[in-house]
């Protein structure tokens, strides 16, 4: 590892240094937005030093937001909790679905066994839009128009797929030979899955909930169709910024830098995890 | 009645886009109480298929499984009463070494101290005393491999299955190993399958081996009896080391026997006296045959074969000479040191009491006379 030059080092150095830059570069600048007041921000050129105020997030919990216009009631914790809510809910009823039906495609053949995992795993290539409209019409049908549980079985479109595949493949890499010495220790097969695969699949099961969560969090079509604006998650809240007498730059700033705050934490979290799942490959016998 | 009875298995994998692949034809088997039995072939013989249909982890295409006179194809493998040693190890990765061979024993829910003085013992018999502490990737290969034949071994079960149980280890201790498990696995009673491809494993190991190939029981001996009398051309040439010389020869009737000749340089006569009837109207019919001689069984420095060395090798206890005699190679093993070198001309003598005699499909004809 230590043999190249140090000339290749420095440079490389440099190379991740400018990928981080122009990654991070948003998040800063947004951070640094949500301590500014509208006028702050609007100001040309732009400045890095300014006198920080905590007004947005004042606005932000309290739910008044004062604008030229006049005060404005907003939503914005409310829509953090729904956050919250939707993508914990969906995710868990994703891993009650999907890491039994993974366990199924890595271990056992059946006939439309592929056909069935690519099917969901389409689920993915679609654009969300093309399966709204008809979406929202049955849901209107079905009176699951504007519940919880009508978004967090939309939100199954995200999660399920991700978590199916992810973890099928951490289950086909743990050796049956593993689950078949269980099995003729005198158990049977569904407490092999819940005893010895599950447990073995752990850090990947972790990772891909994780990952789902975030896709969920960040999703916002459709919420945006399917719920009215006190099922809407904070995606869709932001919207409320948007506002007749203009746009708060800075309330946007301080929303975002806390809906981002909990997904940037499992991020961290999740990616820990992911690492630690995929040297998982070397306990194989 | 038998401990362990095969009867008529059939067992094929289909896949779709792909031709079912039938990986075990009509397996009729049956292994007595306390016996040792070594399924022996090369690779994607339907060793390893019938071992885990056995154990139940494969279901059986057609025919069937009794286990102490008690029909098990259709059971679950935790109701078979069957422990085995897998041939990845498949120790479990959070449990510790000890925790892996007391596994099966909780489950039975056996007192603690019978658990760990058990545990202590087996150790003890495969060398890793000092490493029961451990965790399972902490390990070595072959230690894993010792760990996962004594998980296997410290189990009462009707049956142990125990799949290339020792290929991982050294040599010395792959010698040391089978004289302790065969002393165990006697001393206790047990009924064991090993499927192995090592030819001296299984005849240091077993009490009788069944020779697979292509999915079909060629044989099912003893070592003696696989070396001496080989069903067939497969087994002749599967078994023993180096394998049988195998020669091509044309069938002519000579006074009242035949004579069976390679080429003009070489002819072998077989008195008719020495043929069963049956084996006598094989040979009437037959136009070319096959016949086989061990290179033990032949004779360097005298007779009339004459042959050109091509190799001649002293392995410390017994020579290996390689000649050539119209255009076949023949392999001589002897005790005493040859002093040929390669392009030398040494007669060869091949006594054709130790031919064995196969016809066209590979059945034997004839046995040699004393293997």
């Amino acid at each position: 590892m230590d043999h190249s030059s140090l000339a290749s080092r420095v440079f490389r150095r440099i190379a991740l240094a400018l990928v981080l830059v122009f990654f991070m570069f948003p998040i800063v600048w947004i951070f640094l937005m949500s301590f500014q007041t509208n006028e702050q921000i609007l100001r040309i050129p732009p400045r890095i030093l300014f006198e920080p105020t905590l007004a947005n997030y004042e606005a932000l919990i309290s739910g008044h937001l004062r604008t030229t216009a006049g005060n404005l009631e907003i939503s914005f914790m409310r829509n953090l909790m729904n956050s919250f809510v939707l993508s914990s809910a969906a995710v868990l009823l994703a891993l009650l679905l999907g890491v039994p039906a993974a366990y199924a495609f890595a271990r056992f053949k059946f006939r439309l066994g592929e056909t069935i995992a690519f099917t969901l795993l389409s689920f993915r290539f679609a654009p969300p839009l093309l399966v709204l409209l008809p979406l929202s019409l049955y849901y209107q049908q079905l009176g699951l128009n504007d519940t919880y549980f009508g978004i967090v079985w939309v939100y199954q479109l995200i999660a399920l797929p991700l978590i199916l595949w992810i973890v099928r493949g951490y289950f086909e890499d743990i050796s049956p030979d593993i689950e078949h010495a269980y099995r003729l220790a005198g158990h049977s097969w569904r407490e092999a899955f819940t005893r010895i695969a599950v447990p073995l699949a752990g850090p990947g099961i972790a990772a891909a909930g994780l990952l789902s969560f975030i896709f969920c969090w960040n999703n916002f079509v459709f919420a945006l169709i399917l719920a009215s604006a006190d099922k809407q998650p904070v995606t869709v809240g932001a919207l409320a910024f948007v506002t007749a007498s203009g746009i708060q730059y800075g309330q946007i700033a301080a929303a975002i830098v806390l809906s981002v705050t909990p997904t940037l934490l499992l991020a961290l979290y999740a990616q820990r995890y992911l690492v630690e799942g995929l040297s998982l490959g070397a306990v194989k016998g | 009645m038998g401990m362990l009875e095969i009867r008529n298995v059939d067992k094929v994998y289909r896949s779709r886009g792909k031709p079912p692949v039938h990986a075990v034809r009509a397996l009729d088997m049956e292994v007595k109480k306390g016996e040792i039995v070594a399924l022996l072939g090369s690779s994607g013989c339907g060793k390893t298929s019938t071992l885990r249909m056995v154990a139940g982890f494969e279901s059986v295409t057609s025919g069937a499984i009794a286990l102490s006179q008690r029909r098990i194809d259709e059971l679950p493998p935790a109701k078979r009463n069957v422990a085995m040693a897998f041939e990845g190890y498949s120790l479990y990765p959070p449990l510790t070494i000890r925790e892996n061979i007391a596994f099966a024993l909780k489950a039975q829910q056996l007192a603690h101290r019978e658990v760990s003085h058990r545990v202590d013992a087996i150790a003890r018999m495969v060398e890793i005393e000092d490493i029961l502490d451990s965790y399972p990737r902490s390990i070595s290969g072959g230690q894993q491999q010792r760990v996962s034949l004594a998980r296997a071994l410290v189990r009462d079960a009707d049956l142990y299955l125990l799949d290339e149980p020792m290929g991982q280890l050294e040599p010395q201790l792959r010698a040391v190993l089978r004289g302790r498990i065969k002393g165990l696995l006697a001393e206790r009673g047990m009924t064991a399958i090993f499927v192995t491809h090592d030819q001296t494993e299984a005849s240091a190991l077993a009490d009788r081996i069944a020779v697979m190939e292509d999915g079909v029981l060629q044989q099912f001996a003893n070592e003696r009896e696989l070396k001496n009398r080989p069903a067939n051309l497969f087994v002749a040439s599967f078994i023993g080391e180096p394998p049988m010389n195998l020669l091509e020869t044309q069938v002519a009737h000579a006074d009242g026997g035949f004579c069976l000749s390679v080429g003009a340089d070489m002819a072998f006569r077989i008195a008719g006296d020495t043929l069963d009837q049956a084996a006598r109207k094989l040979l009437e019919q037959a136009q070319s045959v096959r016949v086989g001689i061990r290179p033990q069984r032949i004779a360097v420095g005298t007779g009339d074969v004459r042959v050109r060395v091509v190799s001649n090798q002293w392995l410390g206890d017994q020579s290996h000479v390689a000649g050539e005699c119209a255009g076949h190679l023949l392999i001589a093993v002897t005790v005493n040191r040859i002093a040929a070198r390669p392009g030398d001309i040494v007669p060869f003598a091949l006594d054709p009491r130790h031919l064995h005699v196969f016809g066209a499909d590979g059945t034997c004809i004839r046995h040699a006379e004393g293997g």
